[in-house]
């Protein structure tokens, strides 16, 4: 399953939540919410347990509401086929201030490993791009990781979208907090918001 | 080519500043007949972004997202779309979510498609099974009253709350050659 080619996903994610200043991460159900617990408990980490085909929409959601901070949501390929259409509503919205990444290693990892269309027909970049997210692009190296960490930052040029190829070996689960009150009420407090 | 149960009053407009006053910014919808008034509305609107949707449980997260960057919205779908959004639908327990949505009520009062009539019939029951309390306006006039207390036991008690617009109130669709 390993391959020497392909990117190991927690040094990805971890370089584009290395420097993250004020931005929120959304990370989808599955390996995508543990690697970024792993890059390091954050105040705007927005785990998801569930819902699955939801993290775009979350990003897109909380995007629209703080347009001038940068909103990542990181993502695997399986949660991303399922909320694909997400992706047109995206590029009809077009906001400036997200940037979405999918950790592609073509197969269902959290249930098995069963391959995912990615490894098969299905082009993510290609499907992004015809959406109409013009900044859509596949990483392959370190290097274009750090790129697409740097420009996240930008507000005023996305949305872009990034499939990166990741190894799809199954790594250690780092847990993160998965009350969901919890999880939004500190989002919310992060940016000032009381209870209610 | 609706026929329309009403002459004068506009309650898409009172639903419109009903809104307006519980400051709602973000108004995900899938088309319906029955809301093309409300979504003009919207789409005109300053204050509010009206965000189409493909299929209706990307509203759901979208309003996840809303609120935890601060902003309140709602859910605008026809009674079909309550089917789609089953699984998403647990962000708004998970989230304890002020989450409201209005839906247009297809497969009933004198409805012409029978394949409206299944997912119709369970609207009510699968949104109550979801942890949704369960409005219905059925008349013009008690809309304002029924949205208002909707809008206000969503966003003031987080108590998520669909309101139901009967088909009674929209007018059967009707099909012609």
């Amino acid at each position: 399953m390993s391959k020497a080619n392909l990117l190991d996903r927690r040094a990805v994610v971890a370089e584009l939540l290395r420097d993250r200043k004020g931005a929120f991460a959304v990370g989808g159900l599955g390996a995508s919410t543990y690697d970024i617990a792993a890059a390091g408990d954050h105040d705007r980490n927005f785990y998801l347990w569930g819902g699955m085909g939801g993290a775009v929409m979350i990003g897109l959601g909380l995007a629209l509401a703080q347009p001038s901070l940068p909103v990542v949501v990181i993502t695997g390929d399986g949660e991303m086929l399922m909320g694909i259409g997400s992706l047109a509503t995206v590029a009809l919205q077009q906001p400036r201030n997200l940037s979405i990444i999918v950790l592609d290693n073509e197969a269902y990892g959290e249930t098995g490993g069963q391959a995912s269309h990615t490894g098969g027909t299905a082009d993510l970049v290609g499907v992004a791009k015809a959406c109409g997210i013009a900044d859509s692009r596949s990483i392959s190296t370190m290097a274009e990781v750090e790129a697409f960490a740097s420009s996240l930052q930008d507000v005023t040029a996305g949305p872009r979208f990034a499939s990166a190829k990741i190894d799809g070996a199954n790594l250690e689960r780092v847990l993160s907090s998965r009350d969901g009150t919890y999880i939004v009420n500190r989002i919310r407090g992060s940016i000032g918001h009381t209870p209610i | 080519m609706h026929a329309r149960a009403d002459t004068a009053a506009s309650w898409p407009e009172e639903i419109f500043s009903i809104l307006q006053r519980f400051e709602v910014r973000q108004v995900p919808y899938v088309p319906d007949a029955g809301h093309s008034e409300l979504i003009e509305r919207v789409l005109g609107s300053s204050s509010m972004r009206g965000i189409a949707l493909t299929t209706e449980e990307e509203g759901v997260a979208l309003l996840a997202g809303a609120w935890a960057g601060g902003q309140r919205g709602v859910l605008l779908m026809q009674s079909s779309g309550v089917g789609n959004c089953i699984n998403m639908l647990s962000l708004v327990q998970i989230f304890r979510l002020p989450f409201l949505t209005l839906v247009t009520m297809r497969g009933e009062w004198g409805e012409f498609n029978p394949w409206q009539v299944p997912m119709g019939s369970n609207t009510q029951g699968i949104l109550e099974l979801s942890g949704i309390k369960v409005l219905r306006a059925a008349h013009p006039d008690e809309v304002r009253e029924v949205v208002e207390a909707g809008a206000a036991q969503a966003y003031n008690a987080c108590t998520p709350t669909a309101v139901l617009l009967s088909q009674r109130l929209i007018g059967a669709k009707v099909f012609t050659k």
